[in-house]
């Protein structure tokens, strides 16, 4: 069993979900990325989710393309994500990679996972890689021993749930609401349909990601879901800073919450 | 060799196409792609689509045979003159084709790009036509440097959203459509401009534009008795190139020739020839050509051509370009404007300047072909669209236009 699944049976022990916390790569910079992601795990959020920036981030809100835009600006690289994935896991703490699906073609689809798995990565999240392209990461996540978690959708059939479940490994990724990331003030009603249909046809632990930003969210999807997966809402906390240090002050705190909330799942 | 096996079922054209979105989309896609298939067997849609075209949009467009042109280019070169269709080019066929579908298909929105405002305009002519609401994502850059075209668009009744991110432009514009659509997409059609992106889009809008090669080819049989020695076209997304080389794929004897956007000159990285310049990987849903850095992010095209100033190309493209069955060459902007005046000066006929690089390009090609037929070529040139709204731009190149 992976890091995150081991990760996943403890917390079901606990009766609580895991907290999920995502930040670009090199947002604001490569060290700067670094010890964001390590206050997070610090101010108590479970598994990090380091998004390689992409030029083109067609499922992402405004916050993460600009946050994307400026790790990219700085000059961040497909190999400085191995760097912050090494240094990330260093804490302990399982570290997932999201990432569009262009730049792990041009790196070259075995030669990332062999070199994510080197750096203690645990698996990929593909929002734009349907099973049906993805022969390659299969045979390469079998390869290198990596999860994969391809996304759900409201709008996806129960054929196409079924067979999409069947091929993640790690944990499913139900995205809560048909749009892009980005907080917003209400939690979607669609998503514990999602979520229980889902439950139908695996035993995997299901994410629920899009929207999530605050405790009392936080509290709400951990009701019914394995992980909550907040985004958005911690990217703003470094984007709206006045410096790092005060940046990385907000995400422990906003951290600190959204931990709590996991830990009082309403049900 | 039978073209119609492309692309398979699953929108592949051999290692292109295919569908890299996000899974919210997919059964919107798949809905669609029903539908065309649907649709694509009905008599009576594909009645109404031709009434359509024949009575709203003014085709079939004319062939018309440019002898002083041709005396230049050393070849008897015939005009498919898409550039006097209803909203001035090709991209109308495929509007209405679409608006059609989106009727079929229940729904009472549409999105799109648009770059230069070409397929804006001719989106927002369908919607009032069809009675759709009809919301336009087109770069801020863009909405500065077409503002006639932003006004055209909003008389039809569109709404026009400038978009902000990234580089401003028909990319960034195309993402935003994307991110409605995820959104909105049980009650919304994404019009899109051109044969790219996820299938079943590259096939569907080749279905719609096809008409443009099987109009030519008749025309072209019956003018000159035979079948003309190259098609050629220019190719940004590459629709119009489609729509007249598709009737022409199972003629091996007949040369497919696409121009890309060389900007600056391909060398200087300053251009928009992804299949010339670019190298393979995923961008807007499908696997192409694509102008891209090391680590597989999307660099900014550039062109004399807001039509042709897109980083990707249709996967359909990259398959004819891997298979050997067409040829894509660079056009620099200089060139194209060279073919822009000269088109000009000799028919009395304002191109628009992506239609100018394919006219560049049949005059580059034209000695080559004469020599290894040793005769006088004919060559079928796409004019996909007229010049108007290029008047500025091209007054600007050839600094003839009046100081304040």
């Amino acid at each position: 069993m992976s890091r995150i699944g081991v990760a996943f049976d403890k917390a079901r022990a606990d009766g609580r979900a895991l907290l999920v916390g995502c930040m670009p790569a090199g947002f604001p910079t490569v060290e700067g990325s670094i010890a964001a992601m390590t206050a997070m795990v610090e101010a108590g959020v479970d598994v990090i989710e380091v998004e390689i920036p992409y030029s083109d981030p067609v499922m992402d809100g405004p916050v993460i393309q600009r946050a994307s835009d400026i790790a990219l600006a700085g000059g961040v690289r497909t190999r400085d994500t191995f760097r912050i994935v090494e240094a990330v896991a260093a804490t302990g703490a399982p570290v997932v990679t999201m990432t569009y699906w262009n730049p792990v073609e041009r790196y070259g689809v075995d030669a990332f996972a062999r070199d994510f798995a080197a750096a203690g990565g645990t698996g990929l999240i593909t929002p734009d890689l349907i099973p049906e392209e993805a022969g390659e990461w299969l045979a390469a996540s079998d390869a290198h021993g990596l999860d994969r978690t391809f996304l759900v959708a409201p709008s996806s059939t129960d054929e196409r749930l079924a067979m999409t479940v069947g091929h993640c490994r790690g944990f499913v990724y139900a995205t809560a609401i048909m749009g892009v990331t980005g907080a917003r003030s209400q939690t979607s009603q669609a998503a514990p349909v999602l979520v229980s249909r889902v439950r139908e046809v695996t035993d995997l632990p299901v994410g629920v990601g899009l929207g999530v930003g605050t405790g009392a969210q936080a509290a709400t999807v951990a009701g019914y879901a394995d992980a909550v997966i907040v985004g958005s809402a911690l990217v703003r906390c470094v984007l709206d800073a006045p410096d790092e240090a005060a940046g990385r002050a907000a995400l422990r705190t906003l951290s600190a919450e959204l931990a709590e909330g996991v830990r009082q799942p309403d049900r | 060799m039978s073209e119609e096996q492309f692309p398979d079922a699953a929108g592949h054209f051999g290692t292109f196409g295919g569908r890299f979105v996000p899974e919210a989309l997919v059964a919107a896609l798949d809905e669609l792609g029903a539908a065309h298939r649907a649709a694509m067997a009905d008599e009576a849609f594909r009645d109404e689509f031709a009434a359509l075209l024949r009575d709203y949009a003014g085709t079939p467009s004319l062939l018309y045979e440019a002898h002083r042109f041709s005396a230049r280019a050393g070849a008897r070169v015939l005009l498919k003159r898409e550039d006097l269709n209803h909203t001035g080019a090709h991209k109308v066929r495929n509007v209405l084709g679409q608006a059609l579908l989106t009727r079929r298909m229940g729904k009472k929105r549409v999105i799109a790009e648009t770059g230069a405002g070409q397929h804006g305009v001719a989106a927002a002519t369908a919607a009032a036509l069809f009675d759709l609401d009809c919301v336009v994502y087109m770069g801020q850059v863009d909405t500065e440097r077409q503002a006639l075209n932003v006004a055209r668009m909003r008389m039809l009744g569109a709404t026009v959203v400038p978009v902000t991110t990234g580089s401003r432009t028909l990319k960034d514009a195309m993402n935003e459509a994307m991110r409605d659509w995820v959104a909105n997409v049980d009650e919304t059609h994404y019009l899109i401009g051109t044969a790219a992106g996820p299938h079943p889009f590259p096939a569907l809008v080749r279905d719609f534009v096809r008409g443009i090669g099987d109009e030519a080819r008749a025309q072209c049989l019956e003018l000159t008795g035979g079948l003309p020695d190259a098609v050629t076209a220019c190719v940004g997304g590459g629709s119009n190139a489609l729509g007249i080389f598709h009737a022409f794929v199972g003629d091996p004897q007949v040369q497919l020739y696409g121009f890309e956007a060389g900007g600056d000159g391909v060398a200087t990285g300053r251009h928009a020839a992804s299949i010339t310049g670019g190298s393979t990987g995923v961008l807007h849903g499908t696997r192409t050509y694509v102008l891209q850095d090391a680590d597989g992010q999307t660099q900014e095209s550039h062109s004399i051509s807001a039509g042709l100033d897109y980083p990707g190309v249709g996967p359909e493209h990259a398959w004819l370009h891997d298979t050997g069955r067409a040829s894509y060459q660079p056009v620099t902007d200089d060139e194209a404007m060279a073919a822009f005046e000269l088109l000009c000066r000799t028919e009395g006929i304002i191109p628009a300047i992506e239609s100018a690089h394919a006219l560049a390009g049949t005059l580059a090609v034209a000695p080559k072909l004469a020599a290894d037929l040793g005769r006088q070529p004919t060559i079928l040139v796409n004019l996909s669209g007229r010049g108007d709204k290029d008047v500025h731009t091209a007054g600007e190149f050839f600094g003839i236009l009046d100081k304040e």
